[in-house]
């Protein structure tokens, strides 16, 4: 048993561990942003799909990888504004319009993937982010080549954390999301337009998603299949409930589901193999259940969360 | 005199065919404290949501200082200078004090200016006499910190005039003596006050002129409030007089339910501790209390929602085995609950539905599990006549009645089954004085009939003016009950605080 775990916790281990959060960072704070403005967007597993697919044929065809984060970031954003139209502007159902789309943002990849790149045995792939090693840091033992040899996207997402908490917690417009997704009669008597707010959170949770996306096709994968994303979406809805709504715990929450993830490939690696590797597989999510269960007891949702604002309703 | 600082003229807005405001015209002068009176509907949230900017008036003009202004939003309002405090506070309860103030301000460099905003307070808790801890979640505060704050985010926006919507519904009596301490001085440092109630004492107590709104239309207008009597506003406010129905005496019979011991636990809200107490038959209890001292729990008790930890409860001298709201309906247990929307009716669902709604599987309404329609269409079709609810028929969605309709709907749901005891909570909250009066005629004839009623409320008035006896409320307990010919206002006010226990035999 203990060879197993050697094998198991090592620097590669660690380095795993930050890959594996990083897209579902990305992807649990931009549902924080969407959620904390009252905006539930369950469109986000098919926005990333979307995004993944967007990003990896823009870099495939022009050749740059951050043409095709750009793509990806603004597909994500165009996804958001068309959830918003739906649930900010025509008030209809969170539920129903983020299922739609999830549906619709899977189809159109599907069919976008076929229709620019056909049927190949091999599915296409590209030369993807590689690792820039940070200088001085990289060179610190274990934590260094873990955390600090890693693809720029990655540092994206370790300032994320903190700028999302600031944006959130100390500027004004981070208020008016909180206060949108608190209680919206209260910000429009304040003179803040709810439905502006309601838009640029869905908005830019819309961006983060698709920087989630890119990250699977252009560092993680680099070729896009259509279980790219695999999940990963409604996981990230279940780390912000887990997270409380926090960009710290929610990024806390990434890291933890992270070194579930990790620890359950290595232990298929390891001489584990007479248990079937499905087994192991199901652990990183039995874990979320299992971690639901008992956090998000007192977790408490935005009070206006799901709720649409319509000014004549008293 | 100085330029009015608001002055509102030919005022008209139509919903559909509805006049909800007609040509009405009214100022306020820096310094002054305006009542608006009325009856609900008679226009008067609509007249301030025009000054606010909510809605666009169909016609008239509004004049801040003099200058004609166009507000088309709130945001246009505040920056005029007018600052409203609604009847449902616009504060977000999660977020602190400040956030609440800072909501809508622009920031210093990108960033909230805490500094700014802190110092801000200060000076408005320095000269009107209002602070607030800035770090407190607003959850934290009392309703009537609550209403500070409200005040105090006017304020803080650099509001001239303040409307205040019915500010004093929501308080006990020693909140609102400094609630009006407050208005009086920031009267006195020149800002205008627009004050909207229908509970005439406040409003003789409080303003210097009142304007009287009935069917959008202004009544009247009366430049001596305090001289004024409360009948003769309440005259201009109906058209007609109004004559409080008269209380016959009544010789209580048996117990028909009496509370030994009740306790509570795992509520919403606080929890009962060791009550005790007994209504006989054609007795009316009022239960008095500032709201949040255990009366929810009570009401839920004796309806038959919330099982008691500890203690017993007899309806019609039978003990209660189990508690659910049909074993204490069978019991001859009537109940109309605080809040007629969500516990009351089901506001999607026709109002006839709603009127069988507690009796659905009786032999009345269904027969081998079906339902019976036109038994309950008839039944509906014959409470509507006989407590002339206004609708256009039983199959009307419920939500769409008046909030006076509804609350006679309720009446009529359960009266029509003849219960020994009937618990009410908040009967005429929001009903107009003359919805309020039939409610009350309808209690006292119950009571006549030798029913028992719990009139939970907070309106103390009308508790003083219904009850035989009055038990207060105060952190879960009975912290006294009075007869009611010794009780006044005062004393139960001081009994609500906490202070001056005295228990009588319950």
């Amino acid at each position: 048993m203990s060879a197993v775990f050697e094998q198991i916790f090592q620097v590669g281990f660690l380095a795993a561990i930050i890959r594996i959060a990083t897209p579902l960072a990305f992807a649990t704070l931009g549902e924080m942003f969407s959620e904390r403005a009252g905006v539930l967007n369950l469109g986000i597993e098919g926005i990333m799909l979307l995004c993944a697919m967007a990003g990896f044929t823009a870099a495939s065809l022009s050749g740059s990888l951050w043409l095709g984060v750009l793509v990806a970031v603004l597909t994500g954003a165009l996804m958001g504004a068309l959830h918003a139209l739906f649930t900010v502007a025509l008030g209809l159902s969170q539920h129903v319009c983020g299922i739609g789309v999830t549906l619709f943002s899977s189809g159109l990849a599907y069919f976008l993937y076929r229709l620019i790149f056909g049927q190949q045995s091999v599915p296409p792939s590209i030369d993807g982010f590689k690792p820039v090693p940070i200088p001085l840091l990289s060179d610190i033992p274990v934590l260094g080549p873990a955390v600090f040899n890693q693809f720029t996207l990655v540092y994206l997402a370790i300032v994320a954390v903190p700028l999302a908490a600031f944006v959130l917690y100390r500027t004004p417009w981070g208020l008016s999301v909180r206060m949108v997704g608190e209680n919206p009669r209260a910000a429009d008597s304040a003179g803040v337009s709810v439905i502006a707010t309601r838009f640029q959170a869905v908005i830019l949770g819309g961006a983060l998603m698709g920087l989630a996306g890119a990250f699977l096709t252009m560092a993680q994968f680099n070729a896009f299949t259509f279980g790219v994303v695999s999940g990963r979406g409604w996981v990230a809805i279940a780390l912000v409930v887990f997270g409380r709504w926090d960009p710290w715990r929610s990024a806390g929450a990434a890291l933890l589901f992270a070194f579930v993830d990790a620890l359950q490939l290595r232990m298929q690696a390891s001489g584990l193999g007479h248990i079937p590797y499905e087994a192991f597989l199901m652990l990183p999510f039995i874990f979320t259940i299992v971690a639901m269960a008992f956090m998000s007891r007192n977790a408490v949702a935005p009070s206006a969360l799901l709720k649409p604002f319509r000014r004549e309703e008293r | 005199m100085s330029a009015p600082l608001i002055e509102m003229r030919g005022i008209t807005k139509s919903f559909g065919a509805v006049k909800a405001n007609e040509a009405v015209d009214l100022s306020v002068a820096p310094g002054e404290i305006l009542g608006l009176l009325g009856e609900n509907g008679a226009g008067k949230t609509t007249l301030m949501n025009v000054l606010f900017g909510a809605y666009a008036p169909d016609a008239g003009e509004i004049l801040v200082e003099g200058r004609p202004v166009a507000i088309h939003n709130s945001a246009d309002a505040l920056a005029a200078g007018i600052g409203m405090v609604h009847q449902h506070f616009h504060l977000a309860p999660r977020l602190t004090v400040l956030e609440n103030l800072l909501i809508g301000i622009p920031g210093k460099s990108g960033r909230i200016d805490r500094a700014r905003g802190l110092a801000r307070l200060n000076e408005i808790g320095r000269q009107y006499g209002l602070s607030l801890d800035p770090n407190l979640p607003v959850s934290a505060l009392s309703v009537g910190e609550q209403q500070r704050l409200e005040i105090i985010k006017a304020l803080f926006r650099g509001a001239k005039l303040l409307i205040l919507d019915e500010p004093t519904a929501v308080l006990a009596p020693s909140e609102v003596d400094g609630l009006f301490a407050a208005l009086r001085s920031m009267a006195t440092q020149g800002l205008g006050i627009i004050f909207i109630s229908h509970k005439l004492n406040e409003v003789r107590a409080l303003t210097h002129r009142c304007v009287v709104l009935r069917h959008g239309k202004v009544a009247g207008r009366v430049d001596h409030p305090a001289q004024t009597t409360s009948a003769e506003m309440a005259k201009l406010m109906c058209g007609h007089e109004i004559v409080p129905p008269t209380k016959e005496a009544s010789s209580p019979g048996a117990a028909v339910l009496t509370l030994d011991g009740i306790s509570t636990s795992g509520h919403a809200g606080t929890p009962l501790r060791d009550v005790s107490l007994s209504v006989r038959s054609g007795e009316i209890l009022g239960i008095a209390g500032v709201s949040g001292n255990g009366q929810r729990a009570l009401a839920d008790v004796i309806s038959g929602m919330l099982p008691p930890r500890a203690g017993a409860m007899t309806i019609a001298g039978k003990a209660v085995a189990r508690f659910s709201p049909r074993e204490l309906q069978a019991l001859g247990l009537g109940r109309i609950p605080e809040d007629r929307m969500t516990t009351g009716l089901v506001t999607n669902l026709p109002l006839a539905d709603s009127m069988v709604l507690p009796r659905i599987g009786t032999e009345a309404f269904s027969r081998k599990g079906l339902l019976n329609p036109a038994a309950i269409r008839a039944f509906a079709e014959e409470q509507i006549k006989a407590y002339d609810i206004r609708c256009p028929g039983p199959m009307v969605r419920a939500g769409a009645l008046s909030g006076g309709n509804l609350q006679k709907a309720l009446l009529a749901r359960e009266l029509a089954f003849d219960p020994k005891v009937l618990i009410v909570s908040q009967p005429t909250r929001g009903l107009d004085i003359g919805a309020a009066r039939f409610i009350h005629e309808k209690f006292l004839a119950m009571r006549a009939k030798g029913c028992g009623i719990i009139v939970i409320g907070e309106d103390l008035e009308e508790l003083l003016m219904l009850s035989d006896r009055i038990a207060v409320m105060y952190e879960g307990r009975i912290a006294g009950t009075l007869p009611s010919a010794d009780a006044t206002v005062a004393r139960l006010g001081l009994m609500m605080t906490g202070a001056g226990h005295t228990e009588e035999a319950a």
